[in-house]
Parts: structure tokens; C-alpha cells; sequence
């Protein structure tokens, strides 16, 4: 096990360095640093002393030490577009994405589960057939087909809730805000979060139903059956309780896709995120921006990775043999 | 499916159509009737495309075919709607179902070149890794570990910003197509790897490989010419999928801004124009490039289910 941990977390450094990596050729490569940060006018001498002390003269290997050892402390430069430091940038928007992001993947994980077990139990009812087809069109729908519909039908025609930004938000301790403490703040809440939830909710109400079919086959839910206890805790108490290893995993796979994926809500409800500072950047090409997010989005994916699989192995006793192998 | 029906009946004559009517999977698609409403949808979308030139009753994009005093016509069959334009005008004029058919050329060329760049890319690489073995296996399959742990949407928007960022913004209106198609084909190449890699293993240790190579044949004809046929089943099931998501991806990335140009829209960017006008109550210039996008999609996805299912023998 000890062998295993350590074996998957050299990988994800790996995995790590090579994403840093990506950044930093991007970042050193991908057009001049210096172009962005000198007027036309600035003399030769001026941009060859510039370049000399940000170290661009360097063995580029000496360049990609001192990018990993900035990356590791969060500095990423200053942003072409902003003249403020990314970190910072980042860090203000932060907040908004997290707080979309996990609303977002709490809705599709309860209402994903409980439409996967109703659908799974009751597989001939019309109910199951309208959700097998809502999470076919759920799949089919891009996202921002989704928003366009949510906005135009909840905030356009019925006016029920706003469709841009967060609403009011609260500062907590010295750069988190929340929109989860005021009510205008919940409502903007409620269409990106559904926006955003949708795909991953189909893709849970997919994989609940199907493991629950697969589970209820099974001799011990046959015999647990026999042994005539009552349908509610065959189903609850052993029958879902199985099919939740595998979920579990997904959704946690899919929280990181749930963060990149904010990038489209966040556009089309206008959402004071990093998925949209992100966009900037790509459209005015603000290297130090993408450098930076692609770290981070790297960062949390493998952590995010790193945690399911761990957890697996701790589960899953059946998995923990293979392990030691 | 139909258009594979035809060609192999033109090609081999009546004896191999009556053997594909019979075959599993015909008769299993003949009993599917959301299976022939997708094929018969996507078909007659393909040929909309293909045919858009003529089809169509305006060039949307011909200056001299598009007057600003039709701006903003709602549908025909509408109040204030006019008979020229069955789905309405945009903000400047053009007629909705020219523009949706002239926008549904550009999506299914950028996504089918895209998917076929990835199939190319993945099943090379697929081919290699599982042939060569060792430390180039090890290598193209870590490549795609770290590739796969990153949504495609992001490497796509990646790649579409590295290049613009290395070829500058005058070349963008240009370059654009072609971005979009590498963007597409370097995000999905990984799943054609995956599944060629671990077909061309098993196929590696059977007996006409062998044969091959003591025939002395080179590795890389064994590879295309033998192996290759053999592996190439369950492509079919990913292409098909995979043609629904690129369409997904290049009406994303063009929505976001960082696709297609306004001056050469497909459905994203279409839709990316008509969402400026949902507050005024213009819904007709997102609505019907909106509803082309979703079906087209939903009905590449169904196919691609029923195609999985048809072809899995362990389903039926």
C-alpha cells in the first residue's frame, strides 16, 4: 500500500512538472515577454538591461528552475492586459468559480443519484423514461446551448431570476467573497449552477442506474430478498450503498472538468469567475494569465486525481491486493 | 449507414447488398426506429451542407443579396413576418435559413476534419504503441494519461491561443479553420489510441502476424495492411460519437469568441450572434441555429448508442 501511495504520488509530481513544464515553454516561447512590457520608443539599451535582470539571458534550463520555483510560491508575473500581478487577479476571482463550481456539482450529485435510483427501480415507468430522455438531450445540449435556453425561459419570459453576475456579495476574512449569504446573491446562483451541473447530473443519473441494474442482479441482493427484508432497505441499505463507490469516484474525476468547464457558464452568464479572466487572456493572448491558470487547473486536477484514486485503495479491499502487486 | 449501403452495393454488385441486407446489423438497424430517424436526420443535414451553395435561396454573405431593410424580420408565419424569409431575418438582413445552412457547411467540415485528424493522429500513434511495445509504448501512453486527466474544451482553447499567440492576430480570419481542425484533432486523438493500442496487442500474437514477419514483410506494412483492418471495429463506434462532440467543441470555442470569425459563421458563431438579441425578443436569431446544433448533435449521439449496442454482441 505505502509502495503504492508513494509510486502514485511521483507520478502526479510527473504529471505536474509536465503540465509546469507546457506553462513555462509557453510562457518563455510564445511570443517575447519583453515586446509586451516596453513601449516602441524604448531604447536598445533599456530592453537588453531589462532582459539581463529578469534573467532571459540564462541557460533556459537555469529559466525553468526559477518558473517551477515561482509557480511553487504562486508568482506568475504581472498580467499584460491587467498591470497587476496574476496571483492576485486570480485570487480575486477566484471565490465566484469555487462557489459556482461546487454548487454545480452538489446539484448534479444529489439529483443525479436520486434520478438514477428511481429510474433503476422503477425502469418501466413513464417517470424513468422522460429522465432517460432529459439525460440523452442533457448530453446532446453544448452548455451554452443550455444557459441560452435557461436565461431565455427563466429571467427573458417569466423574469424569475437574474441571468448576469452574482448579485451582492459579502467579504469574509481578508479576499473570499460569497454570494451565499444574500438572497440576491442565491438567485444568481440557481441558473449558472443548473447550467453548469446539467451534463455531469446526466452522467451520474447514467452510471447510477445502470450500476443499480447491475447490483440488483446480484445472488446477495437475491438472497437478501429471500431472506424477506423490506424492499426499502434492500435498496437503500444494500443495493445503493454499492453502487456509490463508482459515483463517488466519477464525481470527484469530474469536479475538475466542472472547474475547467466553468469557463463557457461563466461567459454566457456573465460571471465574475476565472474561467472568464481566462478567456481574456486566450483572445489577447496574455501569456502570464494562461500560464498560471493552465498550473493551477493542472494542480487541482491531479490532486483531485491523486485523492480518488488513494481513496479508492482504501474502499475497495479488493483493489488494495491488486496494489500490492 | 445508408451511404455505406450504397457503396458497397455499387462496389462488389447485388450479391454483396442481398448479404448486407441480411447481416445483424441492417436488420438490427431496420428495427430501430429512432436508429433510421437519426440516419435519416443526419443525412439530410450532410446533404443540406454539401449542397448549401444551391439550396439555399440567398448568399447570406453576398453584399448585394442583403439589405439592411430586412434586418430583424421575425419568422413567415409570425405578425410582421415576410414571405421571402421562412425562418426571419438577423440583425443585418440575412435570411436565418440561408445563414443556418451555410453555418451548418462550416461546422460539419471543421468537425469532421477534426475527427478524422484525431482518428489519424490517435490510431498512428494507437498502432505504433501497441505494435513497437517497450519504451516508445510507455512513452505515447503517458503522453495520453496526462492528456486524458485535461477536458478537451480546454486543451482545444490551449492550442487555439498558442497559435494565435505565435502567428499574430492579422493572419486569424485565415487561419481560422484550420486552427479549429488541429485544435479538435490534438484534443481527441487520445481514445482512438487507447482502444487500437490494447486490439493491436492481442492481434500482435496471432499467427498471420507472425506469418507476416517471417515473410519478412517491414514493420510498418504489417502494421497498416494486416494489423490495421483487424483493429479497426470499435473505431467506427468513437467516430461516430466523437463527430457529435466536435461539432460541440467548435460551436463552443466559436461562441466563446476564439473560433470562427463573424465573417465566416458556423452555428456557434451564429448563435453566439443571436444571443446579443434575446433580451429584445429577437428569439428567432438564436433559436433555429440553437435547434439545428441540438439535433444534429442528439441525432449523431443516437446513432453512435445504437451503433454501440448493434455492434456489441454481449448487449443483444
Amino acid at each position: 500500500m505505502l509502495a503504492f501511495i508513494i509510486r502514485r504520488i511521483l507520478q502526479s509530481a510527473g504529471v505536474l512538472l509536465a503540465v509546469t513544464l507546457i506553462a513555462f515553454l509557453m510562457f518563455r516561447f510564445v511570443g517575447d515577454p519583453i515586446n509586451q512590457m516596453v513601449g516602441i520608443d524604448t531604447p536598445q539599451a533599456e530592453i537588453a538591461q531589462i532582459r539581463e535582470s529578469l534573467g532571459l539571458n540564462d541557460p533556459v534550463i537555469v529559466q525553468f528552475g526559477r518558473f517551477v520555483w515561482n509557480a511553487m510560491h504562486f508568482q506568475f508575473g504581472i498580467s499584460y492586459q491587467f498591470r497587476q500581478p496574476v496571483t492576485q487577479l486570480l485570487a480575486q476571482r477566484m471565490p465566484a468559480t469555487l462557489e459556482l463550481a461546487f454548487t454545480a456539482a452538489g446539484f448534479a450529485l444529489v439529483v443525479g443519484v436520486l434520478m438514477g435510483v428511481y429510474s433503476a427501480l422503477r425502469r418501466d415507468s413513464i417517470l424513468a423514461r422522460v429522465f432517460e430522455a432529459v439525460s440523452l438531450v442533457g448530453v446532446s445540449l453544448p452548455t451554452f446551448l443550455i444557459g441560452i435556453l435557461l436565461i431565455y425561459l427563466f429571467a427573458v419570459i417569466l423574469g424569475w431570476l437574474p441571468s448576469n453576475g452574482r448579485g451582492e456579495v459579502v467579504r469574509i476574512g481578508s479576499w473570499w467573497t460569497t454570494g451565499f449569504l444574500t438572497s440576491s446573491g442565491l438567485r444568481s446562483l440557481v441558473l449558472p449552477a443548473i447550467t453548469l451541473g446539467l451534463f455531469q447530473m446526466t452522467l451520474i443519473m447514467r452510471l447510477v442506474r445502470s450500476e443499480m441494474l447491475e447490483v440488483l442482479r446480484t445472488d446477495y441482493i437475491k438472497f437478501a430478498r429471500a431472506r424477506g427484508l423490506t424492499a426499502r432497505a434492500i435498496n437503500f441499505g444494500h443495493a445503493l450503498k454499492n453502487t456509490l463507490i463508482p459515483v463517488i469516484t466519477i464525481a470527484g474525476l469530474q469536479l475538475g472538468s466542472i472547474i475547467a468547464f466553468a469557463i463557457i457558464t461563466e461567459t454566457v452568464f456573465n460571471w465574475p469567475g476565472m474561467g472568464i479572466l481566462f478567456l481574456k487572456a486566450v483572445q489577447n493572448v496574455d501569456i502570464p494569465i494562461m500560464a498560471a491558470y493552465l498550473v493551477m487547473i493542472g494542480l487541482i486536477f491531479v490532486v483531485i486525481n491523486l485523492v480518488v484514486d488513494l481513496l479508492y485503495g482504501l474502499v475497495d479491499p479488493r483493489l488494495r491486493l491488486t496494489m500490492r502487486r | 449507414m445508408s451511404e455505406m449501403a450504397g457503396a458497397s452495393k455499387s462496389a462488389t454488385g447485388s450479391g454483396a447488398f442481398t448479404r448486407f441486407r441480411q447481416s445483424d446489423i441492417f436488420v438490427s438497424f431496420r428495427s430501430s426506429p429512432l436508429a433510421m430517424t437519426a440516419a435519416v436526420i443526419v443525412l439530410a443535414m450532410f446533404i443540406g451542407a454539401a449542397f448549401a451553395t444551391v439550396i439555399a435561396p440567398y448568399n447570406p454573405f453576398d453584399p448585394a443579396q442583403v439589405f439592411l431593410s430586412d434586418a430583424s424580420l421575425p419568422p413567415r408565419w409570425q405578425d410582421g413576418g415576410d414571405p421571402r424569409f421562412f425562418l426571419g431575418t438577423d440583425d443585418q438582413g440575412r435570411d436565418m435559413f440561408s445563414a443556418i445552412l451555410y453555418g451548418l457547411q462550416v461546422s460539419l467540415l471543421v468537425g469532421g476534419l477534426g475527427v478524422a485528424l484525431a482518428a489519424l493522429i490517435g490510431i498512428t500513434l494507437g498502432l505504433i504503441a501497441g505494435y513497437v511495445g517497450g519504451r516508445t509504448d510507455a512513452l505515447i501512453m503517458r503522453i495520453a494519461d496526462v492528456q486524458l486527466t485535461f477536458p478537451a474544451i480546454l486543451i482545444a482553447l490551449l492550442i487555439d491561443g498558442v497559435v494565435h499567440a505565435t502567428f499574430k492576430g492579422a493572419t486569424r480570419e485565415a487561419s481560422a479553420i484550420p486552427v479549429l481542425v488541429v485544435s479538435i484533432g490534438l484534443s481527441f486523438w487520445v481514445q482512438y489510441a487507447r482502444t487500437i493500442r490494447s486490439s493491436t496487442f492481442v492481434e500482435k500474437g496471432k499467427d498471420y502476424v507472425s506469418a507476416a514477419r517471417l515473410v519478412g514483410l517491414p514493420a510498418p506494412v504489417i502494421m497498416w495492411r494486416h494489423v490495421l483492418p483487424n483493429v479497426l471495429g470499435p473505431v467506427l463506434i468513437i467516430l461516430t460519437i466523437n463527430l457529435g462532440l466536435a461539432v460541440i467543441t467548435e460551436a463552443t470555442l466559436s461562441f466563446l469568441g476564439v473560433g470562427l470569425p463573424p465573417t465566416e459563421p458556423s452555428l456557434g458563431t451564429l448563435i453566439a450572434i443571436g444571443n446579443q438579441y434575446l433580451f429584445s425578443g429577437e428569439w428567432w436569431i438564436v433559436a433555429f441555429p440553437g435547434a439545428t446544433l441540438a439535433i444534429l448533435v442528439l441525432s449523431v449521439n443516437l446513432l453512435g448508442d445504437w451503433l454501440r449496442d448493434a455492434l456489441n454482441p454481449k448487449l443483444r
